[in-house]
């Protein structure tokens, strides 16, 4: 295995598929990085409500 | 052999501690695996003989393709061990499993069409492999419209688990289906213990990201599974103590 491309603008041309390639790699790594997110923000939000639950129940006892 | 193991696994301290010590360790070596993949997959892999550099593309629509059955193979299986051991544990994981699995099917679908306009000269084709696929997106999408649908979170888990186990009919078809049916998309690169059709050279960066991607996906389903498992959990003893 060794680097397939002469040079920089050569890599980003990736043959004449660059307007595919692109997009692709771009798009996989969008939902990769919102899905860290999200499961961040969804865990964050639960240990909220259940602090909040747990304040209330010790008002009441 | 003793199942104490298993019977851990359906207790929600438990698995929420476990959950949280494994993520880093799925997280760490999956961005590791991810990022070494695509960077084989896209500078040192040669380019295709009959595809050129477009070819790359596959190291990002297989592994996505890969997510988006085995995501609802998990949520389908956790569905149905929640329904037949109403294990609550169970049911967190299925829902853990929806959302990431409808995102990655419509990034599976959405770079199989940028991979299918400059090989086919179509965006789209009705064909068996893209039309089950669609309907594991239609799947995802009704598994999550039916679980917001009820404000009740037990009642949402086993309706949405029915669906989840009948749903699961739909997997082996799209796999299969470049098999069973003569489709436009071609057949599988890899096969276990078979031989596989594509050059070594080709074949690492693959296997590099698809086993990142795994990783990934076991990485952010921790993560989900104890906000879950939070949101379920009315007993308070051990809540306050993981809070703490």
């Amino acid at each position: 295995m060794m680097i397939q491309f002469q040079s920089m603008a050569q890599f980003l041309a990736m043959g004449k598929y660059a307007a595919y390639v692109w997009p692709s790699y771009g798009l996989t790594l969008l939902v990769v990085v919102l899905n860290i997110v999200w499961a961040q923000r969804l865990l964050r939000q639960a240990q909220v409500e259940a602090r909040r639950r747990l304040a209330t129940q010790e008002e009441r006892a | 052999m003793t199942w104490t193991w298993f019977h851990r696994l359906g207790s929600p301290p438990y698995v929420y501690r476990l959950a949280g010590r494994l993520t880093p360790w799925f997280a760490w070596s999956a961005g590791v695996l991810i990022v070494a993949g695509l960077f084989g997959g896209l500078v040192l892999a040669p380019p295709d003989y009959q595809q050129g550099d477009g070819f790359r593309i596959i190291y990002v629509h297989a592994p996505t393709a890969w997510l988006s059955l085995m995501v609802y193979t998990w949520m389908g299986v956790a569905a149905a061990v929640g329904l037949i051991w109403r294990i609550k544990v169970a049911h967190a994981v299925a829902a853990a499993c929806a959302p990431v699995g409808a995102s990655f099917t419509a990034v599976a679908l959405a770079t199989g069409s940028l991979f299918g306009k400059p090989m086919w000269g179509t965006w789209w084709v009705w064909t068996p492999r893209l039309t089950s696929e669609l309907l594991l997106l239609f799947l995802y999408m009704g598994y999550m419209a039916l679980r917001a649908s009820f404000d009740d979170t037990q009642r949402a888990d086993r309706a949405s688990a029915v669906l989840a186990v009948v749903g699961i009919v739909n997997v082996p078809i799209v796999h299969y289906s470049v098999v069973w049916w003569n489709d436009l998309h071609q057949a599988s690169s890899l096969t276990l213990g078979g031989k596989d059709t594509i050059a070594t050279s080709m074949l690492v960066p693959l296997l590099v990201s698809l086993l990142g991607f795994t990783l990934y996906f076991g990485a952010i389903l921790l993560v989900r599974l104890r906000g879950e498992i939070l949101r379920r959990e009315r007993a308070t003893g051990w809540i306050r103590e993981a809070l703490a």
